[in-house]
C-alpha cells in the first residue's frame, strides 16, 4: 500500500519536473516561486502558488502563527512564512525589501520611513498591554497605582512600599516597610517600548531624563532578560516591581496592578480594556495608523497598551504577491481577529478596523488598486 | 596490497601538507574576516565618539551616549572572579584525580566532571535564578557583609543578582574546562620525575609540589587561559544573574553588565543606526580584549616554560 504510494508519488514528481522542463524551454526563462500545478488532479483550474516572506516582532508570533495555519485553509496555494527576528529585524528587512511584509511592535520613525525605497504602511493587527506585577508578602492581584507613584517608583524617587504615595491609595492594605526592587528588561522589546512610552506620557521628568525607546538607561533596577526573565526576578526578589506582557501575566498567574487612567479610574488590565484603549483614541488616529495609544481617553480604558502593526510597501511590485497579500491582511483584520483572545491578544475595535480596510484597499500594484 | 611508488607517496605527501595548509590559513582568514567586519560595522560609532567610546561610561540608547567602559570592567571583574574561584577548586579535582584518586573513583568522577562541561548555558542560568540566587542573596551575601564587611568589595544592599552571583556561575561553567585540561596534564608528567622525589624521600604531598605540578605548569597556565576564554565570552547565563546594569562599582554586591550580554541583549531590536553601530564597536572592544588578555597569557606560557623544569629550587 504504502510502497505503492511513494511509486506514484514519485512518478508524479517525475511528471511535474517534465512539465516545468517543457515549460522553461518553450518560454525561455523560468519563473522561480510560481509552479504550476498542472499535475494535481484534485486542482482542475490553475492557481499560482505563491510564497510570501515576512519577518519581524516576536510579541505577535503566536498570533501570527496560528493565522498563518489557519489562512493556509482559507487559501491552501498561499504559503506564509513568518520569522520572529525582532522589531528591529523586521524594518530592516522591509527597507532593504528581503521580506514582502513586517511585524513591528513600535511604529517606524520618520527617519526610518524616509530610509525606505517607498511608502510604508501601517496596518495595526492586534493590541497588547503591559502589566506591572509585583512580589509583597500577602498582597495578591489589585495594588492600586497611580501614573505619579509608577513614574517615582521606577525613577528611584519612591524608595519603600510603605512610602505614604503608595499606601494612601491602597488603605485597605497593610504594606510592608520594606525596600521597592524595580526590575525592568535588559533586552530590547517592543514591552519597553510601550512601557517607557507610557511613562514618557505621563511624566514630564521622565521624559526629560530617560524618554522612550526598545532599550532605555534606566535610573534604578536590575534588568532581566525576557518576560520570563523579569517574572523570575521578580519572584525571586522579596518587595520586587516590574512590568510584563499581559498575556504573559495571564499565563503565569501573576499578581497585577490597577492602574488609575485619565478619565480617574483604577482600571484592570484585560483584553476588554486594552481594546477600549484602543477605541477611545481611535478619533485622534492619523490617517498612517502610527499612534501611541498610551494613557487613552475612555471611562474603561487601560493605560499601558499599544499596537502591533504589520508593515506594507503600498506599491507592490509584485502583481501576484500584492494580490495575495492583500488579500490575507483582509482575511487577517476580519476573519483573523477571533483567534486572537484565545491567544491572550486584545482585537482591534470595529473604528480601527474600518480605518485599517481603508489603507489595505489603497494598496496597488501600477496605480491599481489590489483589492477586490 | 601494493606499496604505492616512492614518487607517488611524495605527490600524496604534499597535497596533504597543502591540505592542512589550507585550513590553517583558513582560520587565519577567518580571524582577520571578522576583524575586518567589526571595524566596519563599528565606524559610525568610532566617529561619533572616537576613543571616548572606551572611557566613556554612560551607555543610554535613547539620546545615543554609548561609553563602554562599565561593560569592559564587568566582563573582566566577573571573569576574575570566576578564576578566582575556578582555578583553586579545579587544581584540587585535577591532582585528586591524577595522583591520589583509587581508579573506581577515577573514572566516574572524571566523566560527572565533565558532564558538566556539556549542560547548556541557558540551564545554569536558570538555575542561577531559582538556586544561587536566592542562596546567595539569603545566606552568602549576609555572611560575606557580616565579616568581611569593613572591605569596600562586600558593601552595600545585595540582592543576589549581580557581580557575585555571575562570578559563582562562570566559576562553575569553567570549572570543567580548567580541571579536565589539567588532569590530562598531570597524567603526562613522566613517572621518572615522580619516581625521582620519592626516591628522595619525598612524601606524596612534596612529590607533587615539587615535581608534578612545576612540570605541568605551563600546560595548566594553558587550562586557566581556556577557562578564561570561555568566562569571558559567555552570556546568557550571565545575563540572566548579572542584573545587566552598566555601571562600576567595588563592591561585588552591586549589579553588573558584560559586553557579550549587553551585546545579546540589544542588538535585535536596535533600530537606530548609531545604537546599532555602537554594538559591533563593543564587540570590536571584545575582541581586543580577549586578543591582549591572550597575549599576556601566551607571554607568560613562555616565561613558564623557559624557566628550569622539574624540581623547584627552595
Amino acid at each position: 500500500m504504502l510502497s505503492k504510494k511513494s511509486k506514484w508519488v514519485v512518478l508524479l514528481v517525475m511528471a511535474l519536473v517534465m512539465v516545468l522542463v517543457v515549460a522553461g524551454c518553450n518560454s525561455g526563462k523560468g519563473d522561480a516561486g510560481k509552479t504550476q500545478g498542472s499535475a494535481d488532479n484534485k486542482q482542475a483550474q490553475e492557481t499560482k502558488t505563491v510564497t510570501l516572506n515576512g519577518a519581524g516582532a516576536s510579541f505577535p508570533y503566536p498570533l501570527y502563527s496560528k493565522w498563518i495555519a489557519e489562512y493556509r485553509k482559507v487559501a491552501p496555494h498561499v504559503t506564509i512564512d513568518y520569522q520572529s527576528i525582532g522589531s528591529g529585524g523586521g524594518i530592516k528587512g522591509i527597507t532593504e525589501q528581503t521580506v514582502d511584509f513586517a511585524g513591528s511592535d513600535a511604529p517606524m520613525k520618520d527617519d526610518q520611513l524616509a530610509k525606505a525605497p517607498g511608502q510604508i504602511f501601517h496596518i495595526p493587527t492586534v493590541m497588547g498591554a503591559v502589566v506591572i506585577t509585583y512580589n509583597l508578602e500577602g498582597v495578591k492581584t489589585g495594588l492600586k497605582l497611580t501614573p505619579e507613584v509608577i513614574s517615582d517608583i521606577f525613577l528611584g524617587k519612591i524608595k519603600k512600599w510603605n512610602d505614604k504615595a503608595i499606601s494612601s491609595l491602597n488603605p485597605d492594605l497593610k504594606l510592608p516597610d520594606k525596600d521597592i526592587t524595580v526590575v525592568h528588561r535588559s533586552d530590547g522589546s517592543g514591552t519597553t517600548n510601550i512601557f517607557t512610552d507610557y511613562l514618557s506620557n505621563v511624566s514630564k521628568e521622565w521624559k526629560e531624563k530617560v524618554g522612550k525607546g526598545t532599550s532605555v538607561e534606566w535610573p534604578v533596577g536590575i534588568g532581566a532578560k525576557g518576560n520570563e526573565g523579569v517574572a523570575g526576578t521578580v519572584k525571586q526578589t522579596p518587595g520586587g516591581i516590574g512590568y510584563v506582557e499581559l498575556a504573559y501575566a495571564v499565563q503565569n498567574q501573576l499578581p497585577y496592578a490597577f492602574i488609575k487612567n485619565q478619565a480617574g479610574k483604577f482600571v484592570e488590565p484585560t483584553l476588554d480594556t486594552t481594546t477600549a484603549a484602543a477605541a477611545g483614541s481611535a478619533a485622534n488616529m492619523p490617517e498612517d495608523m502610527r499612534v501611541s495609544i498610551v494613557n487613552a481617553p475612555g471611562e474603561n480604558s487601560y493605560p499601558i497598551a499599544g499596537y502591533t502593526y504589520l508593515l506594507v510597501y503600498k506599491d507592490q511590485k509584485d502583481k501576484d504577491k500584492g494580490t495575495e497579500l492583500v488579500k490575507f491582511l483582509w482575511w487577517a483584520i476580519h476573519d483573523g481577529e477571533k483567534y486572537a483572545k484565545d491567544l491572550l491578544y486584545a482585537p482591534l475595535p470595529d473604528n480601527v478596523v474600518k480605518l485599517a480596510e481603508a489603507r489595505i484597499k489603497q494598496i496597488n500594484y501600477q496605480g491599481e488598486p489590489l483589492y477586490k | 596490497m601494493q606499496m604505492p611508488s616512492p614518487k607517488s607517496r611524495r605527490w600524496g605527501d604534499s597535497l596533504f601538507r597543502g591540505l592542512t595548509f589550507l585550513a590553517a590559513l583558513g582560520m587565519i582568514g577567518l580571524v582577520m574576516v571578522i576583524a575586518v567586519q567589526l571595524i566596519r560595522g563599528s565606524q559610525l560609532a568610532f566617529t561619533h565618539f572616537g576613543l571616548g567610546f572606551v572611557t566613556g561610561s554612560r551607555w543610554d540608547p535613547v539620546h545615543g551616549a554609548f561609553g563602554s567602559l562599565p561593560l569592559v570592567y564587568g566582563t573582566i571583574v566577573s571573569s576574575l572572579i570566576a578564576l578566582l574561584i575556578a582555578v583553586p577548586l579545579s587544581l584540587g579535582i585535577a591532582i585528586y584525580l591524577a595522583e591520589l584518586a583509587p581508579h573506581w573513583v577515577r573514572t566516574p568522577v572524571s566523566f560527572l566532571v565533565e558532564l558538566l562541561a556539556a549542560i547548556p548555558s541557558v540551564v545554569y542560568g536558570l538555575w542561577g535564578v531559582f538556586v544561587l540566587v536566592p542562596l546567595v542573596r539569603t545566606a552568602l551575601e549576609p555572611f560575606l557583609q557580616r565579616t568581611l564587611g569593613w572591605l569596600p568589595f562586600f558593601q552595600g544592599t545585595y540582592y543576589g543578582f549581580g557581580m557575585l552571583a555571575a562570578g559563582i556561575i562562570l566559576a562553575i561553567m569553567i570549572i570543567p574546562t580548567i580541571s579536565a585540561v589539567s588532569r590530562e596534564v598531570l597524567l603526562a608528567v613522566p613517572n621518572s620525575q615522580r619516581e625521582a622525589m620519592l626516591a628522595l624521600g619525598a612524601t606524596r604531598w612534596e612529590t607533587i609540589k615539587m615535581a608534578v605540578l612545576p612540570y605541568g605548569r605551563s600546560g595548566i597556565l594553558g587550562a586557566v587561559i581556556l577557562g578564561l576564554g570561555r568566562a569571558i565570552g559567555e552570556t546568557m547565563a550571565v545575563t540572566m544573574v548579572i542584573g545587566n546594569r552598566p555601571q562600576i562599582s567595588p563592591s561585588v554586591f552591586e549589579l553588573a553588565q558584560t559586553i557579550a550580554s549587553i551585546i545579546a541583549n540589544e542588538f535585535s531590536e536596535a533600530f537606530d543606526e548609531l545604537h546599532l553601530s555602537a554594538l559591533v564597536m563593543a564587540g570590536l572592544v571584545l575582541f581586543v580584549v580577549t586578543l591582549l588578555l591572550n597575549i599576556l597569557a601566551r607571554l607568560l606560557v613562555w616565561r613558564v616554560a623557559r624557566a628550569p623544569e622539574g624540581v623547584t629550587r627552595e
